[in-house]
């Protein structure tokens, strides 16, 4: 999607304010009078701007804290009275942030790119073949959504611990191997928007099934599949109740995780290092921010397709 | 018109239809394999689950009812399935004014929609857990910014944190801060109304408001209808921003049971104590809640809901 503006918008927008004596109590007119429109537009920016405010402080407070020595952290200065990066120095010692980053890293990375590919592989087998009882299945896929996680976490669970993989990181995203159905029906979408003519003429030519895939699909449904990457890594990172679950001890903790249990220690336990707390949660926050400017275009677009979807 | 028509008809077409169920199977494997292990054989292991006493340790013990009538006079049932529709009653239609409020703003921005919809986004790649901690710190009765804020304007604010009958409130408006999602949905869906309408409208003299209550909220009532679902099924499951805020490992004075919520209780219950036997009815519970809720809205939309191409 882009950002054009709706061709009356841009009009209100452009259209030259003239010298008309301008009636702002005057009956029904056709068009808003000239004056108050550009009052409007006014009040539309500072409107907007208000709330841009709201939406951003809250980062801005917490970078700002993140800056700011012990004492100072509930100050609520935007800028620091003492400014300090000795939080973001001991911050390694305080905690092992480090290996929390690396267990996220290594988690994402895996789960993201194995929920791509196999739900690239599903979506495809559901939008390309025709064959009996694919209605039925789509609809096991879809109906799937709908089943709270709450159901199958405990069985699930007691499947990761009887194969003793309670405490490694291998329940955190080994699920993915097997598809999700979100990103199924999204790819499924886009792979039936695509013209059917491309792939009888592969076929022609006597390319296979995997071929045709791996060739002709993939490469052309590449913005969903960047979707997709897109948003389980941010599923990926920000989870809490699965290592909440499957982690015992520190070294295993991903990044929420560990700030959790920072949270725990330090905010909760007596200590009040809240200098910690919010350096953490900086150290959380800023690789999502990155992704967002990475795939800003991505994110905005799939996720105007899942409202069109309703 | 089907693939397999047009494919090579060598030995004859049964066997061509044959090897396409085939190589679609394949391709469909790993979702099937998934479903069976990690859905289907949970959804009846949970319902086997739920008829018993189970803490993991020793092996199931089969209670028959028992979970569902213990359910009736645990406290904290009603208690956390009370918090938890307060929640969602409260942030699902503040959740979509807003959010319409902020798209509509967005849509008459001309050329700065591009920069604000970015602006009202970011909140929403926040991970859930540093919204959590966010919380606790800008709603600090004493020292957090809503607080100095109020304030200024001579308000003396809640303890948002600490006092029960303000933490669902607080809990409510920080949530309202990661409407990023909402708003690029419902932008999408107000850029799909034709103009026409408007111009009609226009020369029939309605105002603003008209517009927005007549053309607008009808044009797009498909969308908001979608967003009230979603909406309503994440708000019976929150759980980590609320979590993180009042819970877990030797926290005791932050314990309160104003922000027990209906899916920490039942991690608790499952993971904490190890009553899996009960959580497992308690998550039976939440699917019937929430299906209840469903079926209703659908219901309502069926009157309200313009879907286009309709016809009245």
């Amino acid at each position: 999607m882009t950002t054009t503006v709706r061709a009356d918008d841009a009009e209100l927008a452009l259209a030259p304010v003239g010298p008309h004596d301008p009636e702002p109590t005057a009956a029904p007119t056709r068009r808003t009078p000239p004056r108050r429109r550009r009052v409007l537009q006014v009040l539309t920016y500072a409107a907007l701007a208000v709330f841009a405010v709201i939406f951003t402080y809250p980062f801005v407070w917490l970078v700002s804290a993140s800056f700011k020595p012990r004492s100072e952290v509930f100050d609520n200065l935007l800028i620091p009275k003492t400014f300090t990066i000795e939080n973001y120095l001991n911050i390694w010692q305080e905690a092992p942030i480090g290996v929390w980053l690396v267990n996220s890293v290594i988690v994402t990375a895996l789960a993201a790119i194995s929920v791509t590919a196999s739900s690239a592989l599903v979506a495809w087998g559901f939008a390309y073949f025709r064959f009996r009882g694919r209605g039925l299945l789509f609809a096991l896929v879809i109906g799937s959504m709908m089943l709270p996680g709450a159901v199958t976490m405990i069985p699930t669970f007691l499947i990761w611990n009887g194969l003793g993989a309670t405490g490694t990181l291998t329940p955190l995203w080994a699920q993915n191997l097997f598809g999700s159905a979100f990103y199924i029906f999204l790819l499924r979408q886009f792979f039936l928007a695509l013209p059917r003519e491309l792939f009888e003429a592969a076929k022609i030519d006597g390319a296979g099934n995997w071929r045709i895939f791996t060739r002709i699909a993939l490469p052309l449904c590449r913005p969903a599949l960047a979707v997709t990457l897109l948003f389980e890594i941010q599923a990926a990172w920000t989870d809490l109740l699965r290592p909440l679950i499957y982690l015992r001890d520190s070294d295993t903790f991903t990044i929420p995780r560990g700030l959790k249990s920072l949270l725990d220690q330090f905010g909760f336990g007596g200590e009040w290092h809240w200098e910690v707390i919010v350096t953490a949660s900086v150290i959380t926050t800023v690789p999502m921010i990155i992704l967002f400017f990475i795939g800003q275009k991505q994110f905005v677009d799939g996720i105007a397709t899942t409202g069109s979807k309703g | 018109m089907s693939a397999s028509s047009i494919a090579p008809v060598r030995p004859g077409r049964l066997r061509a239809r044959r090897r396409e169920t085939l190589s679609a199977l394949l391709f469909i494997s790993p979702w099937l394999v998934g479903f069976l292990i990690f859905t289907l054989w949970p959804v009846i292991y949970s319902g086997y689950l739920s008829l018993t006493d189970y803490d993991v340790i020793n092996n199931p013990n089969f209670v028959g009812l028992d979970n569902y009538t213990a359910m009736f006079e645990d406290p904290k049932i009603a208690l956390s399935l009370g918090n938890t529709l307060i929640f969602t009653i409260l942030s699902v239609p503040l959740h979509i004014i807003v959010a319409l409020a902020l798209a509509l703003l967005l849509l008459r921005a001309a050329r700065a929609t591009g920069f604000f919809r970015t602006v009202f986004f970011l909140p929403k790649m926040t991970p859930a857990v540093a919204v959590g901690v966010l919380f606790l710190l800008i709603f600090n009765g004493q020292d957090g910014l809503i607080n100095r804020v109020l304030g200024f304007f001579g308000i003396s604010g809640p303890y948002w944190t600490t006092d029960p009958a303000w933490v669902k409130p607080g809990l409510v408006l920080i949530s309202l801060w990661t409407i990023g999602s909402s708003i690029v949905i419902l932008l999408a869906a107000l850029k799909n109304v034709p103009t026409e309408l408007y111009e009609s409208a226009r020369i029939d003299g309605a105002g603003f408001w008209q517009q927005t209550t007549r053309i607008t909220v009808p044009m797009i009532s498909s969308t908001i209808f979608f967003l009230a679902i979603i909406n309503t099924i994440y708000g019976f499951q929150i759980f980590t921003e609320a979590y993180t805020a009042f819970f877990g490992a030797g926290n005791t004075t932050y314990s309160n049971d104003a922000a027990l919520f209906y899916v920490i209780y039942l991690f608790r219950q499952g993971f904490e104590y190890l009553h899996m036997g009960y959580a497992s009815a308690m998550a039976w519970l939440l699917f019937v809640v929430i299906l209840i809720f469903t079926v209703a809205q659908f219901a309502i939309s069926r009157r309200v809901v313009y879907y286009e191409g309709d016809v009245r």
